[in-house]
Parts: C-alpha cells; sequence; structure tokens
C-alpha cells in the first residue's frame, strides 16, 4: 500500500492508516444533531407550522364536532375535545417528523447533507444526528401541547407526565425515523408529499386519533387493528384518561400497546439504517 | 514533485442505465499541482467527481486516491479529501464558525485543535469578522471562500472542487483563483477541478479534456495548444464544403468543417491568408485568425465545437 504521508499531511492529526476512535463515532453525531435543533430555532414558521397548525385543528375540528359526536363505545361525559386531544399530539409527532425530513429531498440538489455524504463518518452517524435531533424537536413540541391538558380536565401528574413523555418519545422516534426512510428513496419534494398525504396522514387517520374504531366497517377496523400508531395512541390515552373511560372505549391491553410501540420504534429505525445503506439518489 | 501521483485514475468506465458516461478514462495528479478537468456539459466531469468524491462506485477501472482505492477504501480517502460542491453545501442558517463547527467534527476534530484550526483558516479567508455571520447574509464570494475553508479545515491530502466558479461574478471568481494560488505556494495544496470554462481551465497547471466520457487530451494548456501547427484559421464561405475541398488540393493542407465554417491550421498565418484570398476570390466572406486556444484544441481532437459536445448524457 503506497502512503503519501508526507504529502502535505504532516499537520494532520491522521497522517497515516485511519483508525477512527470510538468518540469519533457520536461526537458526529452529536453535532448532527445540535444542527437540526439550532436550525429550528433559527425558522419560526417550521414552529407554526409544526405546533400552530395541529392546535388550530383541534380546536376547529372539537369545537365543531363536540356537540354531535357520539360514537358508539365511547362513554358519554368524554367530549370530542378530549377525545381528539391525544390524537392532536400524536398529529404534531407527524407533522414534525416530515417536515425534519423534508430537508433530506431539499438537500440533494443543494445543502449541508452532501458533505455529509462524503464525510469519513458511519452511515448510521447520519441516522442517528438526523432521526435523533427530528424526534427531540418533535418531543418538545409534544410535551408542550401536552401541558394543555389540564385545561381539559386531564390532571397532569408527574406519574403522568412522565410515562406520556415516554410514550411520545418512542413515537417521535418510530415517525421520524419512517419519514427519513421513505425521504432517503424519494427524488422529489412532490413524490414526498404524494406519499404523506395517501400513507402518513391515513396512517394517523385510522389510528383511533380521529374516531373511533368501534362501530366503523370491518375493513378499515382491520387496518386500525394491524397500524403500529393505533397502539401508540392507546398507550397514551391509558396514561391521560381515567381507567374506567379507557375500558369503555374498548383500547387494547396497555401491555400490549407498549410493546407494539416498542417494536414500532425499534423496526422503524432498523428500516431508516437499512435505507441509508442503500445509494442516495443524486439528480 | 513528488514520482508518486495522489490521484490515479485507471481505465474508469461508467454508464447510468445503459448510457454510457466515463468510456474508459485514465490519468494521474501529482502533488502540488492544480488539476484541471475540462469538459462541455455531458462530457463525463461530474460523473467522475462523484466517483472520486466516493458518493458512488464507477461501473468498471479503478480510481486511487492518495493510495486508497475509492471503492474500496472509501472512509481512508474520505477522510483526506477535502470536497467543494458545485452547489452550496454550508448551511445558510448557520454562522460560519457553526458551519465549520460541524464540518470539523465530522471529521474527527475537536476542542483546542479544531478552534485553532478554524481561527486560522478565517485569518487565511478574512473571515474573522465575520465569524459570527448567519451565511446567509453573506454575498455569493464569501459563501464561496466558506466552503473552501470547509474543504480544507481537515487539511486533506487533496482539495477536490466541483465547477468552482460556478454563480461567482469574475471579481468572485478571481478572488477564489488568487486564493487557490496562495494555497498552493505557500502551502503546497494539490487540487483537482472540473470546469466547463475554458478561460479557468487556462489556469491549471494541467489538464484532461473529457469529451463524451472520453480523455481526448491531456498536458499543460501550453503542450496543449502546442500542438497545433501555428495560428488557426477560419474561413466564412457561402460554399464551406467546396471551399474545403478546394484547399485541399490546392495547398496540401488540412482542412475541416466546424459548425460551418473551414478551419486552417497554419505556421505563420498571416502570411497565408492574403494567398487564400487571392486563390478563391469570392469564395471566402470573412475570416478570422489566431493564435490556438483551448477551444481549438478540443475541436482539432473532436471534430466539434466545444458547445455542441453537450448532449442528453448527465455529466
Amino acid at each position: 500500500m503506497p502512503q503519501l504521508s508526507n504529502i502535505n499531511q504532516e499537520k494532520s492529526p491522521r497522517a497515516t492508516g485511519w483508525h477512527p476512535p470510538r468518540s469519533f463515532f457520536w461526537r458526529p453525531v452529536f453535532t448532527l444533531w445540535q444542527r437540526e435543533l439550532v436550525r429550528f430555532v433559527r425558522q419560526r414558521s417550521r414552529l407554526f407550522g409544526a405546533l400552530g397548525q395541529p392546535l388550530l385543528f383541534w380546536l376547529l375540528l372539537g369545537a365543531g364536532l363536540s356537540p354531535s359526536f357520539q360514537p358508539a363505545g365511547a362513554p358519554e361525559h368524554l367530549n370530542y375535545l378530549e377525545y381528539f386531544f391525544p390524537g392532536t399530539i400524536l398529529l404534531i409527532l407527524l407533522f414534525s417528523a416530515i417536515f425534519t425530513n423534508i430537508s433530506i429531498i431539499e438537500d440533494r440538489t443543494s445543502g449541508f447533507l452532501q458533505s455529509v455524504l462524503v464525510a469519513p463518518v458511519h452511515p448510521a452517524v447520519l441516522v442517528l444526528g438526523k432521526v435523533g435531533g427530528g424526534a427531540t424537536l418533535a418531543l418538545v413540541q409534544a410535551v408542550l401541547f401536552l401541558l394543555l391538558a389540564p385545561v381539559l380536565g386531564i390532571a397532569l401528574t408527574w406519574r403522568t407526565l412522565l410515562f406520556a413523555t415516554l410514550v411520545l418519545a418512542l413515537s417521535a422516534g418510530a415517525m421520524t425515523a419512517l419519514g427519513f426512510a421513505i425521504a432517503w428513496r424519494m427524488d422529489s419534494t412532490q413524490g414526498f408529499h404524494v406519499i404523506m398525504n395517501v400513507f402518513l396522514i391515513p396512517l394517523w387517520l385510522l389510528s383511533g386519533a380521529f374516531f373511533p374504531a368501534a362501530g366503523t366497517p370491518a375493513p378499515l377496523q382491520w387496518i386500525i387493528m394491524i397500524n403500529p400508531v393505533t397502539y401508540c395512541l392507546a398507550a397514551l390515552r391509558q396514561c391521560l384518561y381515567a381507567p374506567e373511560i379507557n375500558r369503555a372505549m374498548a383500547l387494547p391491553p396497555a401491555g400490549l400497546a407498549w410493546l407494539i410501540t416498542v417494536i414500532f420504534a425499534i423496526a422503524m429505525f432498523g428500516l431508516a439504517l437499512w435505507s441509508r445503506r442503500r445509494a442516495y439518489r443524486l439528480p | 514533485m513528488n514520482s508518486q501521483p495522489l490521484v490515479q485514475i485507471e481505465n474508469l468506465t461508467h454508464s447510468y442505465d445503459g448510457r454510457p458516461a466515463l468510456r474508459g478514462v485514465g490519468f494521474s495528479v501529482y502533488a502540488g499541482e492544480i488539476f484541471g478537468i475540462l469538459g462541455p456539459n455531458g462530457g463525463g466531469k461530474t460523473t467522475l467527481f462523484r466517483i472520486l468524491a466516493t458518493l458512488f462506485q464507477a461501473g468498471g477501472g479503478r480510481a486511487l486516491v492518495a493510495g486508497f482505492d475509492v471503492a474500496q477504501q472509501p472512509q481512508q480517502v474520505r477522510s483526506r479529501l477535502g470536497v467543494v460542491f458545485q452547489s452550496p453545501s454550508v448551511d445558510g442558517k448557520l454562522t460560519v464558525a457553526e458551519n465549520l463547527h460541524h464540518q470539523g467534527r465530522l471529521y474527527g476534530l475537536h476542542g483546542a485543535l479544531l478552534e485553532q484550526r478554524l481561527t486560522a483558516l478565517l485569518q487565511r479567508f478574512g473571515l474573522q469578522d465575520r465569524r459570527h455571520e448567519l451565511v446567509e447574509n453573506l454575498s455569493g464570494g464569501l459563501r464561496r471562500r466558506v466552503e473552501l475553508a470547509k474543504g480544507l479545515l481537515h487539511q486533506p491530502a487533496i482539495l477536490l472542487l466541483d465547477e468552482p466558479s460556478t454563480g461567482l461574478d469574475p471579481g468572485a471568481r478571481k478572488d477564489l483563483w488568487d486564493l487557490l494560488r496562495s494555497l498552493q505556494t505557500a502551502e503546497g495544496v494539490t487540487a483537482l477541478l472540473t470546469t466547463h470554462l475554458l478561460e479557468e481551465a487556462e489556469k491549471c497547471d494541467r489538464l484532461a479534456i473529457l469529451d463524451a466520457g472520453r480523455l481526448i487530451a491531456l498536458g499543460t494548456p501550453e503542450e496543449l495548444k502546442a500542438r497545433i501547427g501555428g495560428d488557426v484559421i477560419m474561413l466564412n464561405s457561402p460554399q464551406p464544403e467546396l471551399l474545403r475541398q478546394r484547399c485541399r488540393e490546392l495547398f496540401q493542407i488540412e482542412a475541416t468543417l466546424v459548425d460551418g465554417r473551414v478551419r486552417l491550421e497554419r505556421a505563420h498565418g498571416h502570411e497565408f491568408v492574403p494567398r487564400l484570398i487571392e486563390a478563391f476570390p469570392g469564395m471566402i466572406t470573412s475570416l478570422t485568425i489566431g493564435k490556438p486556444t483551448l477551444e481549438d484544441v478540443f475541436i482539432k481532437e473532436t471534430g466539434h465545437q466545444f458547445w455542441q459536445g453537450a448532449t442528453a448524457q448527465r455529466g
């Protein structure tokens, strides 16, 4: 192996054979994570898009549907604002995951991502940094929204807050990783919008977020049953509502809801890692 | 100049879904030189750049950077390459220093060493008072400097630049070249750049000219131009094909048809021109005579003009 260490490299920290230290894995991850956060803070419109839009949906749909909302299975004293509240939090996660990953497509022709692709880092660094950063942002926004719970008469104890945050962290990771995997293979933002409308939004709609499964046609019930987001939402509802409401709504058992949420997060992260190994589509 | 090439490209081929973009290209780049890859759009420059930058693997042949194979040992190659992309890779929402911090950490730099390199580069590039400014507020020329600083932060063995002058006004273009030159003289930086600008190619120490995926010429700009025998005369005529034949018959001279004009090479062209005009009265409507340029080199090797070389292929 010819070594050219004498050329222009004497001052370099790694002049010859290159053996990255372990810290070299986590420092790049941290730097990419940090970048996601700093960028977010400097883009006010994103804050509105991810937090304002779901808030608006919740208030308008909640106010509009509350008088007529009385689906099969839901307890009588549960109004729609309250029913829709956990679903709105998941919508915040979903929107945030979409906004975070859209930059992967935009960066294809120009942008910071190019320099990450030619940097001597492990392929997983990009996934961890990007998904980690995106999920952190999603989680912070979701928890901020969660703090509105007392307005609806939902008592927020430390225990509630802790478990709800845990469910949200897992769900945020899963959705951001799913968005990453999709965005990695897309070559236009238009394409990503199509996927968002025909796949990601329905994934949320058919999770019991917007209407309960009980009373819907059988095919819808099956989709709701195999949709992992259903279980994220169920776990969240169980954290927030009183036990008798949860029982009345015939949610999946808490253990199952948590288990599937964890599996969903791990599987989506694996999917993102697997996608990253495939070539990035260049223009 | 070191005898061992810093970049060694051997019989490199690549195609996109059956459309060939590189058809067996080979050349070497040595330490300390500014090496240009000149070609029209679709010539294969961008494909070659991406293969060298380890963005994808070549279909055939091999490329070594500092002795490491770009396909087999991409991480070793990456740590030795400073890549400057054609489109901006700086983050406009971050400050100059933040951009460089992220870049440094991606290359294993941190702490005092990173600070030291960063400060040195900002000073070198006259950016120290822009340190905390958002990159999106900088002019195009200054942004390009940040790009260059990013590429040099980890002291790469070679700087790889894709169309570095694209989108720059003439002043910023000159500024970029002054910087490259001073880096070359003061720090022995080696640069490999792609360009479709003939005047930019003139400034390179050595050149590889690509057309339709083939290497058509390799050498210093002077060497390449010296291949052309003397001056280049271009004739406009209402009957170019006839004029071309008559030139050949009468003067036993190589005459070619380029873009509807007759092209001749001749030593002491100014003495030859009156003879031409006398020999073909009424057949020459106008003519130009000039010292050979790189475009003439291109025309000589390909038989067509530089800008006609662009095909539907991607570059």
